[in-house]
């Protein structure tokens, strides 16, 4: 870091402090990106006490609910068929075992960084079935939409998608509705802000009278992230504000929109922790349910319980803290996660645990 | 007909193998110890000192990177196992399994950057041997590698070594290894344009251990699997120690700091198989810098920390200053949810 810009942290921090004047706040960073770069670069350790962060819902692993895992465990036994997923899916828990496992037991998983090297798979594997685990936000679903695309117009019949994106607006509404949720504003996710643009979290400020400041990921980024906002409660204001101009419109990505509602309907959700949140999921369309998997493999989701004592449905609502759960750090370790918040590198706990936080 | 890939026939024992012995390995690795082909290799034993003995196997996908392969991979990772006790290498030996069906051109490939390695780094290969297992039983090629040294007298070091007042210093670009190996997996569609810093190391130790004598260097370590986090990590518990390092003292490159940004990684534990990590005394840290600094396998080397007291509510543990001014507890690797690396 340049000293230019070090004299522009010291800057945002007494900007911070000003505002804060003593006042206590406290918010949420809804992605889980944010919360391993405000860790990574000890952000919380420079901050003025009375300035409180807590992690939100922003991990998709995370928010995959048991039911769902193990679909996709069941779907990778299945004989001639190869699972492509991101890394981070391999050790999440289902309600026996995990992807990694299932492999171990003869399932033929391929970790890919894109939904088209799945594609690729699947073209190199013409006697395979090939099934993507579409695991996201509103920033991935672009991607995998236009792969559901490509295998379409390419009469790929051996290439499916297991959908299970995740719309971030509708569970921010669900978790502002919850009474014992106190906070005074968001620091709102970047990367699908470049989607959805700045303007999609308008309705989340108005019905809330909730500060929210679209947010980069760079240490600067998040220190004016969390400047704005405290300006804006400290004047009483709470709109939308965009501090990742460099990535983000105001209206935010219409071509990629666009290939979402082409492939992709709204659909009620499940999430872990929020339970069912309408319209915020996502479902493959009629036109392409050749390439839906859990159409194609006819799984259902059978509602499974939470681990027992697992506190990730509090954690992943910001409303208790990893170190407040019995089995943070004992039972629960990245190596043998019982929650999800524990498995993906962007998972709440996961953060606590390599930052070495209480 | 010379056979164009490894046939089970070729671990048989018989003519076979004695062709592949032949053909391929002792064309390129011929030494008087080897070229016997007794049972054991017998060494002449003519130094004085106390002997360092190590074993390591490699499984590293795919066998081929930027900037080395399983080859000289497996040849210099043994040696940086015996010069991080400051033993100088005497010999190694060469255990191969292959998987039926390698092609015979890539088992010849990595024969032959054994055979550069071993010559470049003057540590012979004594004794070897080789096992054929069907297809899918392997993947291509494992090598175990294992290499005995000899520590010359005087020479003490050890991870519980590590005093309050020492520096921590780190010889070069850390991540490079980590960084070649998974841009250049299979299923990553671009090039990075890093190579692996596979290299070795014993000369760098010598010449460190002949510029710092006495006790100011307290040990050595090299950042393999688990990269620095884990090194750094390691030495604090076992000498009961706080570690101190700046974020922007560490050398990394500005492609592998990309690289990790892109596939969500950090490069304090990344691989590396040409670094090392050593604790000097204050007053030796300078030379040591120096010293490393002299050489092309240290010529980027950094003074990175320093070792603290420990805090009695904390236990040991590793602290990195972040460039923005904020502190943070730097962990060991706790699993990682990418392919094996090496």
């Amino acid at each position: 870091m340049t000293d230019f810009a070090k004299g522009m942290a010291q800057g945002l921090l007494s900007k911070i402090k000003d505002a804060s004047s003593g006042k206590p706040m406290c918010f949420m960073e809804v992605c889980g990106t944010h919360t391993m770069s405000i860790f990574r670069s000890g952000i919380r350790k420079l901050l003025p006490r009375e300035i409180r962060l807590v992690s939100g819902p922003g991990c998709p692993v995370c928010v995959t609910p048991v039911g769902e895992i193990d679909q996709m465990i069941e779907l990778s036994l299945l004989p001639g068929v190869i699972t492509a997923t991101f890394g981070d899916m391999l050790r999440v828990p289902g309600s026996t075992y995990n992807l990694s496992e299932a492999r171990a037991r003869g399932a033929e998983i391929k970790v890919v960084y894109s939904p088209a090297d799945a594609l690729e798979i699947a073209e190199n594997n013409p006697d395979k079935e090939v099934v993507f685990l579409g695991i996201g936000f509103e920033t991935t679903a672009p991607s995998v939409a236009a792969t559901i695309l490509q295998a379409h117009r390419n009469k790929l019949k051996n290439f499916m998608v297991f959908p299970s994106h995740k719309l971030m607006p509708p569970a921010l509404d669900v978790l502002l509705s919850d009474p014992e949720i106190d906070m005074d504003g968001l620091i709102c996710p970047g990367h699908v802000s470049t989607i959805i643009g700045a303007r999609a979290f308008e309705p989340v400020a108005e019905k809330f009278q909730m500060p929210c400041v679209v947010t980069g990921f760079e240490p600067l980024d998040i220190l004016q992230g969390i400047c704005m906002l405290a300006q804006q409660v400290s004047r009483g204001e709470n709109m939308v504000e965009n501090a990742y101009r460099r990535a983000v419109s105001w209206d935010g990505n219409r071509r990629a929109r666009k290939i979402i509602e082409t492939v992709f309907k709204p659909a009620d959700a499940r999430w872990r922790g929020l339970g069912t949140i309408a319209g915020s999921g996502l479902e493959i369309r009629k036109k392409f349910r050749q390439l839906d998997a859990r159409r194609h493999f006819g799984t259902r989701e059978k509602t499974v319980p939470e681990p027992k004592g697992c506190q990730c449905a509090q954690i992943i609502k910001g409303m208790a803290l990893p170190s407040s759960c019995p089995m943070f750090s004992s039972a629960c370790t990245p190596l043998t996660p019982v929650g999800p918040c524990m498995v993906s590198s962007e998972g709440t706990c996961a953060a606590y645990y390599k930052y070495g936080e209480s | 007909m010379k056979a164009s890939r490894v046939l089970i026939d070729h671990g048989s024992g018989g003519l076979a193998t004695k062709e592949l012995i032949e053909k391929i390995f002792l064309k390129r690795l011929s030494n008087r110890y080897l070229s016997r082909l007794e049972d054991s290799a017998v060494l002449d034993g003519k130094s004085s000192g106390r002997i360092a003995l190590t074993t390591d196997s490699y499984v590293v996908d795919p066998i081929f990177f930027p900037g080395g392969d399983i080859g000289s991979l497996s040849v210099h990772g043994t040696i940086n196992d015996l010069a991080m006790q400051g033993a100088r290498p005497v010999a190694l030996t060469l255990g191969l399994i292959l998987e039926e069906g390698l092609l015979m051109e890539e088992l010849e490939q990595v024969a032959t950057s054994i055979a550069s390695a071993s010559l470049d780094a003057g540590v012979p290969v004594v004794t070897a041997d080789t096992k054929v297992v069907p297809c899918g039983k392997a993947d291509k090629i494992f090598i175990n590698t294992s290499g005995i040294g000899m520590v010359p007298e005087g020479i003490s070091l050890g991870a519980d070594r590590a005093r309050p007042g020492d520096m921590v210093l780190v010889s070069g670009f850390i991540g490079d290894h980590g960084a070649a190996i998974m841009t250049s997996r299979a299923n990553l569609s671009f090039s990075s344009g890093i190579n692996s810093d596979s290299a070795p190391l014993h000369r760098l130790v010598e010449r460190l251990l002949d510029r710092c004598p006495g006790n100011g260097l307290r040990l050595f370590r090299d950042p393999t699997r688990g990269g620095l986090a884990t090194v750094l990590n390691e030495i604090a518990q076992a000498s009961r120690v706080r570690i101190a390092i700046e974020e922007e003292a560490i050398p990394v490159r500005a492609e592998v700091i990309s690289i990790c940004e892109l596939l969500g990684l950090d490069p304090l534990y990344l691989a590396n198989e040409g670094k090392l990590v050593t604790v000097a005394a204050r007053e030796c840290a300078d030379q040591a810098l120096e010293a490393m600094k002299e050489t092309e396998e240290g010529k980027h080397a950094a003074i990175i920390g320093e070792i603290m007291e420990v805090k009695k509510a904390s236990g040991p543990r590793v602290t990195i200053k972040t460039s923005i001014g904020g502190t943070r507890i730097v962990s060991m690797l706790a699993g990682e949810p990418l392919p094996r690396i090496c």
